[in-house]
């Protein structure tokens, strides 16, 4: 908390400061609903950020984050689903056929080794997958392709393996953490805080990170690859370090995510869902971490308030979002505020005032 | 054996579809650095095409002439959606030359509004259309070796296409100024040749050859709003093995995934034939980073 208030100027840290408090106190005014809706959000916003690391500041689109997520949301969810059977078989286990418990299953049974597989997974094949890709000098649009294949075959091996995995229909059928029922209020309000406060932790790490060191070599990585290379740094390794980070946090977000929902399904890691995670960070605006969080909650509200209202009109909605965000705001919701804003300045002022020119696009 | 031959004549008869999904975004691909996301959409739109005929000669022309519609839809599948291609350039890929990620965005979205709009023409329930008699059957090469007519059609006409492609790249002089731009888009317009018609066209072909793709699709099973989506990351994936900028880096990749799938997946299972093709892919980037074939350039990006 400490590290978040240092950061930017007073008036700054005021907003930050009111922001935070009134997120705090959202559990008084909101119903239970509600609640457990924004925690839902809160949960996918911090998917956003890594999402928004790896693209906004390292150059990397990644569709595959779809992958990390579910990862998290499968080892959460394991976790759960083995409590909920107790000393049985998990029930889709049985109708697959199966008469033990397959050994990778084992592990899920305890919290702690649950909680750090469903960082560690996705982190390590994020990791695996950047570090055989950039160090080749893959990237761009080759790389992004790439993960766009690892989610198709991702998902057709989690549907495929229907024993392991309970198929199409995800995992399903649990709804107590530690003996509290998930969807009680105290557990909803409880859940609502972990989220808050998972969300501003990863918040403030990745502020760090990207004005740090580590973030000043990834942003020149992604401006200029090959005069970082002649400079003499690695760029692959900074960016397989940061594509990992981001695959963690997606991580931990599937696992947030499970405990709010109570469902994870390979549709919630599909080529959809993956892309729709980019368009919450560039509609938000990439390159600025608290772009990604808007981005992330006013689209997974207004996908439920239209969803709910004209379920046929989300599809269109969503398309025409992308191409008007790419032609007509390249840099978000946050480039548009900071173009309002300069324009407000350059008027009030005088016309002399130097206009600093935008972050270059990230291509 | 009989088994390994029927596979191979799958896996070939598979990797012609890819091919020619992919020959489509290799062109754009290659020569406008444009990723083009709603070109499952067109294949789409091509089957549909193909749809719309068919019911057309079902209503109004002679019972006997029936059989000939697959003839006729072939042409239309491919103006409708080369019309469409050359439309969705000239409003939005025109503004995204030499920005790949940007106009990869951009098409997913028109992709989605496209796939919404057929749900709401069509409906979302998958449709059938009912092949042409000549092509039902089989050529039998010996007990229990039968390649369906189908198949062979398919493979026929994907080869008929790319020597079309060849030959118009190759030997035409529209084709040449179209490889010009290609590899020097600066100095291609400094001499005179109009790039924005050549970008306008290349678009209009490639969207073309999805279109008939998708004519070709309805052959095999039935078709629905979300047809082309099955096949687009596959084809991609043809697309960076294969390398861009050559025809025949194409070919070979197509063929290379198509004849792998088909392998693994009869020796293992269709999830894990899937992983087994990406590793192998994976793995073959590290020894060929820019693909099989690519173009040789000194440029530094």
């Amino acid at each position: 908390m400490s590290a978040l208030l240092k950061t930017g100027s007073l008036k700054m840290r005021i907003i930050w400061a009111v922001v935070l408090i009134m997120m705090c106190l959202a559990p008084l005014i909101s119903t239970e609903f509600r609640l457990s809706l924004l925690a839902k959000f809160l949960a996918l916003a911090i998917l956003a950020i890594g999402l928004d690391l790896i693209w906004g500041y390292g150059g990397v689109l990644s569709l595959g984050h779809g992958v990390f997520f579910g990862l998290g949301g499968y080892a959460m969810a394991m976790y759960l689903k083995l409590q909920a059977s107790g000393a049985t078989l998990p029930d889709f286990m049985g109708w697959s056929g199966l008469s033990g418990l397959p050994w990778f299953w084992e592990p899920f049974r305890s919290f702690p080794v649950a909680l750090l597989l469903g960082i560690a997974l996705p982190a390590l094949l994020a990791f695996a997958l950047g570090w055989f890709t950039f160090r080749n000098r893959i990237t761009g649009v080759y790389f992004t392709i790439l993960t766009q294949a690892l989610v198709l075959i991702m998902v057709t091996l989690f549907v495929g393996k229907q024993e392991w995995t309970g198929g199409t229909n995800g995992i399903t059928g649990y709804n107590s953490i530690f003996g509290f029922t998930l969807h009680s209020a105290g557990t909803t309000i409880a859940l609502y805080y972990i989220t808050l406060a998972v969300l501003v932790i990863a918040y403030v790490l990745c502020r760090r990170m990207v004005n740090s060191r580590f973030g000043q070599v990834l942003e020149a990585a992604r401006d200029g690859e090959n005069r970082v290379r002649f400079l003499g740094y690695d760029p692959a390794g900074y960016k397989t370090l940061a594509f990992a980070f981001s695959g963690a946090l997606a991580g931990i977000a599937g696992m947030l995510f499970v405990l709010q929902v109570g469902i994870i399904s390979p549709s919630m890691m599909g080529i959809v869902p993956s892309i729709e995670m980019v368009l919450w960070v560039a509609l938000g605006g990439r390159g600025t971490l608290i772009g990604a969080v808007i981005g992330a909650v006013v689209l997974n509200a207004a996908k439920t308030g239209i969803s709910e209202a004209y379920p046929e009109g989300w599809l269109f909605v969503i398309g025409g979002l992308f191409v008007t965000v790419v032609l007509f705001m390249p840099n978000g919701i946050v480039g548009v505020y900071r173009h309002v804003v300069r324009l407000l300045k350059r008027r009030g002022e005088s016309a002399h005032v130097q206009v600093t020119r935008e972050k270059p696009e990230v291509y | 054996m009989d088994m390994f031959i029927l596979q191979m004549f799958n896996g070939l008869s598979i990797s012609s579809i890819l091919l020619l999904i992919a020959l489509g975004l290799a062109v754009t691909f290659g020569l406008m650095n444009v990723i083009n996301m709603a070109h499952g959409e067109l294949i789409m739109i091509g089957a549909y095409a193909t749809y719309v005929t068919q019911n057309l000669f079902m209503s109004y022309a002679p019972a006997a002439w029936f059989g000939a519609y697959f003839i006729v839809a072939l042409p239309i599948a491919f103006i409708v959606a080369a019309l469409i291609g050359w439309l969705l350039e000239v409003v939005l890929i025109r503004h995204l030359y030499g920005r790949p990620l940007d106009s990869l965005l951009a098409t997913w979205g028109v992709g989605m509004m496209l796939q919404q709009l057929a749900r709401t023409i069509f409906g979302a329930p998958n449709v059938g259309v009912s092949s042409p008699a000549w092509l039902n059957g089989g050529l039998a090469i010996s007990d229990g070796i039968v390649f369906p007519y189908k198949r062979i059609f398919i493979i026929a006409l994907v080869a008929v296409v790319l020597l079309c492609m060849y030959l118009y790249i190759y030997r035409t002089s529209s084709g040449r100024r179209m490889r010009a731009v290609m590899q020097n888009r600066s100095m291609a317009g400094c001499l005179g040749i109009s790039t924005r018609r050549v970008d306008g066209m290349t678009f209009a072909i490639g969207s073309g050859i999805a279109g008939i793709a998708g004519c070709a699709l309805t052959l095999i099973g039935p078709i629905g709003p979300s047809l082309g989506t099955y096949y687009i990351v596959d084809a991609f994936m043809v697309v960076v093995l294969g390398g861009v900028g050559k025809l025949v880096g194409t070919v070979c990749g197509a063929l290379g995934i198509g004849m792998f799938n088909t392998l693994f997946e009869t020796y293992t299972s269709a999830s894990i034939g899937k992983v087994l093709v990406f590793v192998c892919i994976v793995a073959f980037l590290q020894w060929k980073p820019r693909g099989l074939v690519a173009m040789r350039t000194r440029s530094l990006d």
